[in-house]
């Protein structure tokens, strides 16, 4: 047998289904010819089925205020709760805390300690400055009457959008973690691994925000709404 | 025996390696600067889309450029604009082989989440519809 059957096909993530070259036929065995699949891809996959299982749940509750939404019993209405002005202000730290981690990521690419801190530090403020806005909004509410047991819409407000604030609040604890791994261990795999977890999820927090901003606040303080 | 270098277009290879690992054995590393910037430049680029798209939203629910009672429409279509553009520039869900999987559970969850936004909204819809009005209701009973 000659070394040229045996030779590795170039096929960096061992997915191995790629032809060795632009000529030769494709190396499919259906069992994985390139060996099993490297740790970051698996381990990226595991936890975005999480995150869609996180983002299912969200759904039902947008399903629920989309459904409560009228249901004031009585009480403000959303277009006389909401403040979009707060609203752009928390969309703008979570975006700009969004575009920080992403930084944060091509510092641990670059395996630079330094960058990497700066930049999950600045990831933390924007959080911990939306989850203030947050709370501020929530406390307003709360003093005009306005709180989660005042009535059904209010009630599905508070729980969609307070399990936003929840998963944030465990972003930061989970932020602040990282932070001190990659200070006290260095970049070890295992560690740029779950950093790998932790920018999907903050990502993903964005790509929720975005849903909550556009159909909860927008939507909630115009007066030609047509929802039922 | 392998003597023919390495098609580059297979090492440089960037879907899901932001993180900078797991480098083929004997690839060069990429020249760092330059990787360094391209991969700010996709990320200043996936702001931008986002935070124009995020401007839009707010500015079009502010002014009566679009007909009022298709303005929650176009929100929506707005808000899943810029969730695929969060998708494709920060979660890096490509087309890529190794993304195939991702996609498909991505595709999944989409089905899932429509079934149960737009049919609650269905079923609930029809019920308000069909129901007894509450104080018929209260004169029926016994």
């Amino acid at each position: 047998m000659s070394t040229e059957v045996l030779r590795a096909p170039p096929d960096p993530y061992h997915l191995g289904h790629r032809p060795a070259s632009a000529n030769a036929p494709p190396q499919v065995t259906g069992h994985g010819a390139g060996g099993p699949a490297p740790k970051r891809i698996v381990v990226g996959y595991g936890f975005w089925i999480f995150l869609l299982s996180d983002v299912v749940i969200f759904a039902s509750l947008f399903a629920t205020y989309a459904v409560l939404f009228k249901n004031t019993a009585g009480g403000p209405t959303s277009e006389q709760l909401y403040d979009l002005r707060n609203t752009a202000l928390e969309t703008a730290c979570l975006l700009a805390s969004t575009f920080t981690c992403a930084l944060a990521s091509i510092a641990v690419g670059e395996r630079s300690q330094k960058w990497t801190q700066i930049a999950l530090a600045c990831t933390g403020l924007l959080g911990a400055a939306f989850l203030s806005l947050e709370a501020r909004e929530f406390a307003s509410f709360v003093a005009r009457g306005a709180g989660p047991s005042r009535s059904a819409f209010l009630s599905a407000f508070f729980t969609l959008v307070g399990c936003h604030g929840v998963h944030v609040s465990a972003g930061m604890l989970w932020l602040g973690t990282m932070m001190a791994q990659f200070y006290a261990k260095g970049f070890r795999r295992d560690i740029r691994h779950r950093f790998l977890c932790f920018t999907l999820f903050w990502h993903a927090l964005d790509i929720i925000w975005v849903a909550i901003f556009s159909l909860v606040y927008l939507v909630g303080t115009e007066p030609r709404q047509f929802l039922p | 025996m392998s003597t023919e270098s390495p098609d580059p277009r297979e090492y440089h290879y960037q879907a899901g390696s932001y993180i900078g690992e797991d480098r083929p054995p004997g690839a060069a590393p990429d020249a760092g600067e330059h990787t360094v910037r391209r991969e700010v430049h996709g990320y200043l680029l996936g702001l931008a889309l986002a935070a124009g798209l995020t401007i839009a939203s707010f500015w079009v629910s502010h002014t009566g450029v679009v007909y009022g009672p298709a303005l929650a429409v176009a929100l929506l279509v707005l808000a899943v604009a810029q969730m695929g553009i969060h998708l494709i520039f920060f979660l890096h869900i490509t087309t890529d082989p190794d993304n195939t999987n991702n996609i498909l559970a991505l595709a999944f969850g989409v089905l899932i989440v429509c079934l149960i936004v737009f049919g609650s909204i269905w079923v609930m819809t029809h019920m308000n519809h069909n129901m007894m009005p509450m104080s018929e209701l209260i004169q029926h009973q016994p």
